[in-house]
């Protein structure tokens, strides 16, 4: 909360931007990104990577009550850079090494001096990649669909 | 998304307002239940002082004793209290390190936790539990000057076999009154931890006092 209040309004909104990226990226594709940041400053553990479940709620049709759908498995882990910047992860299944590297990563994304190497290095290609995905499932999805329509057969 | 993700990043300050979130115990789970264990010993043991091992970052105004009881006893389901005017610091590191909620008066919670240097609530203020569910009742967590030296109080009642001397400085002024009276609601009454440095010490609300 306390964040909320001090930061400009932006920082929050870019912020929740890089994580949802780092959280959705694919792990093999972070790793192979993160290797190549070199060597980075040293961290303190605020939270080692932890596994535990979450409640997914959902609304079906987007009208109906809220009900419970299932749980997922969440890990979950925070680092604490030297000058006082805080870097959080979540991240889907129990993915400790994925949930470090994007922990790490929403870290570095907070110093000025990181920002920029880690954007063109990490967030951006993991971005475009996680959309290509998503582009490709939509096309997939999208062969399959059949639109129906009723020739008139003249009864009445 | 990603158009303005470019374009809101460009304006995000860095977001470490404030002092460093400070890590919780070295080894989570065998640090909490080693602590857990302690402080149901010094339940038991009413007067007994033990001394905590585990080691935690401790938020500064917090003791380690007192730090290490939160990490391990706070949580979501656990509201704390505490006194106005506690830093922001320890605030956070609670709220980030056990999920508890801050409530604003000593009866709405079940722990109220008082730093050394700040007025405790009074015992009647905190909850005293139901008479169905006394065990509802808040426990209150008390930094005092010293667990060795000081005021020797005899104490007496289930978990001591005949007395037990306790040597406490820094209480507040009038506490042994206020014990009597919350010794003799029982089943009602509130759960005392004395912490000091490292040290802890438990008085559950069965145990009478003599000064």
């Amino acid at each position: 909360m306390a964040e909320t209040e001090t930061a400009p309004p932006g920082a929050d909104a870019a912020r929740r931007g890089w994580m949802r990226v780092l959280a959705l990226a694919d792990a093999a594709e972070l790793d192979r990104a993160y290797a190549m940041l070199g060597e980075l400053p040293p961290r303190q553990w605020l939270r080692r990577p932890e596994t535990g479940m979450a409640m997914v709620r959902a609304r079906s049709g987007g009208t109906g009550a809220q009900f419970n759908l299932g749980e997922i498995t969440v890990t979950r882990c925070a680092v604490a850079l030297a000058d006082g910047v805080t870097g959080v992860a979540y991240v889907r299944g129990r993915a400790e090494r994925h949930a470090e590297q994007a922990a790490m990563a929403d870290a570095l994304m907070q110093l000025p001096h990181w920002r920029e190497r880690v954007r063109a290095a990490l967030i951006e290609p993991l971005a475009q990649a996680h959309a290509a995905r998503r582009q490709a499932r939509a096309q997939d999805a999208a062969h399959t669909k059949v639109d129906f329509f009723t020739l008139v057969r003249g009864e009445d | 998304m990603e158009s303005q993700l470019s374009r809101d990043a460009a304006e995000a300050a860095p977001l470490a307002a404030g002092g460093a979130l400070l890590p919780g115990f070295d080894d989570p789970v065998a640090d909490a239940q080693a602590v857990f264990r302690a402080t149901l010993q010094a339940l038991s043991h009413p007067g007994r002082v033990i001394e905590l091992a585990a080691r935690s970052g401790v938020p500064r105004g917090l003791s380690p004793a007192m730090a290490a009881v939160l990490l391990t006893l706070a949580d979501g389901d656990a509201p704390l209290w505490l006194p106005s005017g506690v830093g922001a610091d320890v605030a956070r590191f609670l709220r980030f390190h056990c999920g508890c909620r801050i409530m604003g008066r000593p009866g709405m919670a079940v722990f109220a936790a008082v730093p050394a240097g700040f007025e405790p609530p009074a015992l009647a203020d905190c909850h005293p539990g139901d008479p169905a569910y006394p065990d509802r009742s808040a426990t209150l967590i008390l930094e005092v000057a010293s667990l060795t030296d000081g005021e020797p109080l005899r104490l007496a009642g289930p978990g001591i076999r005949d007395a037990q001397i306790l040597r406490v400085a820094g209480l507040p002024a009038g506490f042994p009154a206020q014990w009597q009276e919350n010794h003799r609601r029982f089943p009602l009454g509130v759960d005392v931890l004395l912490t000091s440095g490292r040290r802890l010490c438990g008085l559950p609300r069965t145990c009478r006092m003599e000064a």
